[in-house]
């Protein structure tokens, strides 16, 4: 990342630093998240070869089964993601130019975004407790609310990483010299974008 | 791409605008019975937009080597735990 502000020579750091430089603190910080999102790659990836293996034997309870699916709030929720991608991405641009407000505003309007996104999440579940569909129902739902659930919880952990970035903005912490932790919590919401991408697909869209 | 390095706001607010394109995409395809190309067009659509957002959102194409090594070898594995169970329960 040639661009990055903080170009400091590598010096030897005394044994009270961890990086020689800010400029390699940022390098590690990005490829440790990276490397975090190289296990959740796998732990939906697990998921993922879960549902191929058991649509592969079961196609035809698939087929009957994902007609139940709400397209609509599903390609809804879609969008909605792919908006707070947006906004985090618009945030990350504006705090590097140090446009802490900007920051802030964007910060919560992905917030937003995301919360909006699991209140469909509810009305859907909800809608299909009531029709008496299950994660025992049959392997269809069970796979459906594992992996709309797990990804669930990683929205709410995204709200909590991307609060606590509000707090530290609000605070003042960051500016167009020190925005790690946006950047990399960026990451990590992009990511729980991605995976939705597949999930819509395969869940809503061919079952 | 006129700063090259996609820190400007308009590049974001184009992908973003392609990423809804490719959505409604997908699912206006959905409505068309196409059988195992229904599959194969969602699939590669996802794709489309998995691509766009790694690439622009999570800037991994102005990213060094090392990145990108971090971000393709949990697929490569990913490929391998699919394609390892699949030749075992296909071929049962």
């Amino acid at each position: 990342m040639s661009e990055h502000p903080i170009q400091s020579t590598v010096e030897a750091g005394g044994p009270a630093h961890a990086h020689a430089s800010p400029a390699q603190a940022y390098e590690s910080a990005k490829l440790g998240v990276w490397t975090f999102l190289a296990t959740e790659v796998l732990l939906f990836g697990g998921l993922f070869t879960a549902f191929i293996v058991f649509r592969l034997k079961y196609p035809q309870l698939f087929r009957e089964d994902y007609v139940h699916l709400n397209r609509i709030l599903g390609a809804i929720n879609t969008i909605v993601l792919i908006c707070s991608s947006l906004t985090v991405a618009l945030g990350i641009a504006a705090i590097r130019k140090g446009k802490q407000g900007l920051l802030k505003l964007f910060l919560s309007l992905t917030i937003l975004l995301a919360a909006a996104f699991l209140v469909v999440k509810y009305f859907e579940w909800t809608e299909k407790f009531a029709h008496g569909l299950f994660p025992g129902t049959d392997v269809f739902f069970s796979l459906y609310f594992m992996m709309t659930g797990v990804h669930g919880l990683h929205v709410l952990a995204g709200i909590a990483v991307l609060g606590a970035m509000l707090v530290l903005a609000g605070r003042g912490r960051f500016s167009e010299h020190y925005y790690t932790p946006v950047e990399v919590s960026g990451l990590y919401w992009h990511f729980v974008d991605l995976v939705w991408i597949y999930l819509f697909p395969l869940f809503y869209l061919i079952g | 791409m006129a700063n090259g390095h996609g820190t400007g706001y308009r590049i974001y607010v184009a992908v973003w605008g392609g990423l809804i394109v490719l959505t409604g995409a997908t699912v206006g395809v959905s409505y068309i019975d196409l059988g195992i190309l229904n599959v194969v067009v969602a699939l590669l659509i996802a794709s489309a937009k998995a691509s766009l957002v790694a690439l622009f959102f999570m800037h991994l194409r102005s990213e060094h080597r090392l990145v990108w090594t971090f971000a393709l070898v949990p697929i490569f594995f990913l490929v391998l735990i699919i394609g390892g169970t699949l030749s075992d329960t296909l071929f049962r």
